[in-house]
């Protein structure tokens, strides 16, 4: 009896340990990703759920995912939480830990490497140079530099660092990670920032400086959870501390890269003596995975378009509508929209993830693309409105029609045509933009973009950019036979020919 | 009848229509005319109720015209602007029927009244399903008309109906119009700038300048007991312009 109830009471353990489903993130770049995969390996061993959302982005997405409670876990350098994070540059580990935990926030020991900030050149150049320290730059103003937005942006980054060494360069340009290593090895940039464990340094044949004024802080690989997490979660993250070394860490990102396939190359970390033969027998047919994921990226790109613009058209109208009236309101709806669409589509998102009802969710992606997609509507909405010849206005009023029935019975109908193209712009713009939704974690045709950004991997970004491209196409097509079946043929007559007159 | 009593516009410094007393008989047709800017087409569109005057009051058959009552006042007034001012996106026969429709009339009712009004315009009927863009300008001008007679107003209110016609459609379409005051019998407000017109058509004459009104009679009036200099000077110069 008594060990019946205990039994029972086993179950209802493990049940409710397997029903908890918890969310790791990671950051848009290989490391992380293969760390996030390592991860949640970990938790699945321990009889967790867990899913995985892939590089959602940049510290600053990631980690108000983290404290908003979107996400539960994701891999982070103690360098970043200090500099970034928590702006207490140096600060010690205990100090992190102390001020994390206000936060709500925990962190992992260390899990064994170091992966610093660093500057990469074509060994070949720097050895022409005698360039082998940071300081050694100094005098070669003329050296082209192809930096991380990310680095370029951070507080301890690369204004700084300049600062520090002295140094100046006349050609700094912005340039995303995995991207700037094709620069760097095809020459259109000399100077590069990376992270030290990097895989291209190998591959490319690079050289990292040394960093001989100490510049860059010390970035250990270590994992930030939120404390609400079962102990046992937490327990079985600290337990990979020290586990991974440099060495480890670059030859899982060198598999990841070659293989595209971040989860195979955490298994490297789980099963390290794996033979070579083995995860070569079995080589995941990359080509076939992309194309079996084509349909449901395309659908999900589709459901994206069309709930954002559905809203889109129902506000837009309605709003445009209001713009063609003359006065402030007019001005002022059409200014707001127009202000909308100039704020940076990564930046829209940036702003809107932070908002506790947003954080990374279907909402935001949609909202986002919502906000682009509203001003070719609401501008053509009020441009064929205000664009009916007053004689006409007054013909309608003349008649006895009411303002209602005016709009609803001449105006509107007359401004058809201005009104579906507006919508045909919207959408089409609506298609190219909502490839950004994967950068925070929605799918749809951006996440091969993404990911083929991240991996520098030309054909994978062909997997999106080219069905999204053709999407738009027929998006485009649709609209002209939608429009050639209800604008009347009235509308689209040119005046001129007339017949001779009776 | 329509009544003007002390009715005036002005737009900023620019004085459209200085206070005006002005009757309009029952079933005469009545011409508005005068140089360009006297302010005929303010009448007229005060008398619809597109222009909302400064002061005074006008009242079509008794009935006082304010934002209030426009709208059922409108529905006994038939308004025939220049080109026909017609809807391109419906047909001719659309068009005429938007307003008949739109207070639910029988369809088949709506139908007879489009042949009748095509009739008594000599509008050819295979053109009804045409757009405005397919007519000619002389056809958009009489589906103009029937649109405005659509609802059977007692009052019909015409701005410079045959301005935008070439002179051979344009007389054809005068002895249309003509005939077509004679068999409807009803009450007549017509703008226009030609004095020829205005005497072939009108039964009475309003002459206007700079926003008031000069003489109101007859063409003979006109001739014989000008009020003014100005009327024999702008029958002089109407006169001018035919002898070209």
């Amino acid at each position: 009896m008594n060990r019946f109830a205990f039994a029972i009471a086993g179950l209802a353990v493990a049940l409710t340990v397997s029903a908890q489903t918890i969310t790791v993130g990671s950051k848009k770049f290989t490391e992380s990703y293969v760390l996030g995969e390592i991860a949640k390996r970990t938790l699945e061993n321990a009889g967790f759920q867990v899913d995985h959302k892939q590089g959602m982005g940049a510290t600053a997405i990631v980690w108000g995912a983290l404290k908003n409670g979107d996400i539960s876990m994701y891999p982070e350098y103690t360098g970043t939480v200090s500099e970034e994070i928590l702006k207490q540059p140096r600060a010690s580990r205990e100090a992190m830990v102390t001020a994390l935990a206000k936060d709500g926030i925990g962190m992992s020991p260390d899990l064994g490497f170091n992966d610093a900030y660093g500057i990469v050149m074509r060994r070949k150049q720097a050895d022409d140079l005698k360039i082998a320290k940071i300081s050694d730059l100094q005098g070669h103003p003329d050296l082209k530099c192809g930096i991380t937005h990310e680095l370029l942006g951070r507080k301890d980054g690369w204004s700084p660092l300049l600062a520090k060494y002295g140094l100046h360069f006349d050609d700094v340009k912005g340039i995303d990670h995995a991207l700037g290593y094709a620069a760097l090895y095809a020459g259109q940039v000399d100077i590069k920032d990376c992270y030290t464990t990097d895989a291209e340094i190998k591959k490319y044949d690079l050289v990292v400086l040394q960093d001989d004024r100490e510049f860059f802080p010390l970035y250990k690989a270590v994992f930030l959870y939120r404390l609400n997490l079962p102990q046992k979660a937490i327990d079985a993250v600290a337990k990979l501390a020290g586990t991974i070394d440099e060495q480890k860490m670059i030859a899982m990102n060198a598999e990841a890269n070659q293989s595209k396939d971040y989860s195979e190359a955490a298994t490297m970390y789980f099963a390290p003596k794996s033979s070579p033969e083995a995860a070569s027998a079995q080589p995941k047919p990359v080509g076939n995975s992309r194309l079996d994921q084509l349909l449901p990226e395309t659908l999900r790109h589709l459901e994206l378009v069309a709930v954002s613009m559905a809203f889109a058209i129902f506000v837009g109208i309605p709003l445009g509508i209001w713009a063609s009236k003359p006065g402030r309101l007019g001005v002022g709806i059409l200014g707001v929209t127009g202000v909308i669409q100039t704020v940076p589509s990564l930046a829209l998102l940036a702003l809107l993830v932070p908002i506790p009802f947003f954080g990374i969710s279907f909402t935001t992606a949609v909202v986002a693309l919502f906000l682009y997609s509203l001003l070719p509507i609401v501008r053509n909405t009020a441009a064929g409105l205000s664009g009916i010849p007053v004689p006409l206005r007054e013909s309608a009023a003349a008649l006895g029609l009411e303002p209602s029935a005016q709009l609803r019975k001449v105006f509107l109908p007359m401004a058809l045509p201005m009104i579906l193209a507006g919508i045909k712009t919207s959408a089409v713009i609506n298609v190219g933009t909502a490839t950004l939704a994967a950068l925070i974690g929605q799918g749809g045709l951006g996440e091969p973009i993404v990911s083929g950004l991240s991996l520098n991997d030309g054909p994978t970004i062909l997997w999106g950019a080219i069905p999204a491209a053709l999407l738009a196409i027929i998006v485009q097509v649709a609209f002209d036979l939608l429009e050639a079946g209800i604008v009347p043929r009235g509308l689209r007559l040119r005046p001129q020919g007339y017949e001779h007159d009776h | 009848m329509i009544n003007l009593t002390n009715v005036c516009k002005r737009y900023g410094s620019l004085t459209a229509l200085q206070p005006t007393n002005l009757e309009i008989p029952s079933g005469k047709v009545t011409a508005l005319i005068g140089p360009s800017g006297c302010g005929k087409s303010t009448i007229l569109r005060i008398i619809v109720g597109l222009v909302r005057p400064d002061s005074g009051e006008i009242r079509i058959d008794g009935a006082r015209m304010d934002p209030e009552s426009s709208l059922s006042l409108r529905r006994k007034l038939g308004y025939v602007i220049q080109d026909g001012g017609l809807f391109p996106h419906l047909t001719a026969r659309q068009n005429v029927t938007l307003m008949s429709e739109h207070l639910g009339k029988p369809v088949d009712e709506v139908q007879r009244r489009v042949e009748a009004l095509a009739d008594l315009t000599r509008f050819p009927k295979d053109s009804l399903d045409r757009y405005p863009l397919e007519l000619s300008g002389g056809q958009r001008q009489r589906v103009g008309l029937m649109r405005a007679l659509a609802l059977e107003p007692s009052t019909l209110l015409l701005d410079e109906p045959l301005g935008a016609l070439d002179p051979l459609v344009r007389s054809g379409l005068q002895a249309d119009l003509k005939e077509i005051f004679i068999r409807l019998g009803q009450t007549v407000v017509l703008v226009t700038h030609d004095m020829g017109e205005a005497a072939y058509l009108a039964d009475q004459i309003v002459l206007l300048r700079e926003g008031a009104v000069v003489q109101q009679g007859t063409l003979e009036d006109f001739q014989k007991r000008p009020a003014e200099p100005f009327v024999t000077e702008f029958l002089n110069a109407q006169r001018a312009l035919v002898a070209l």
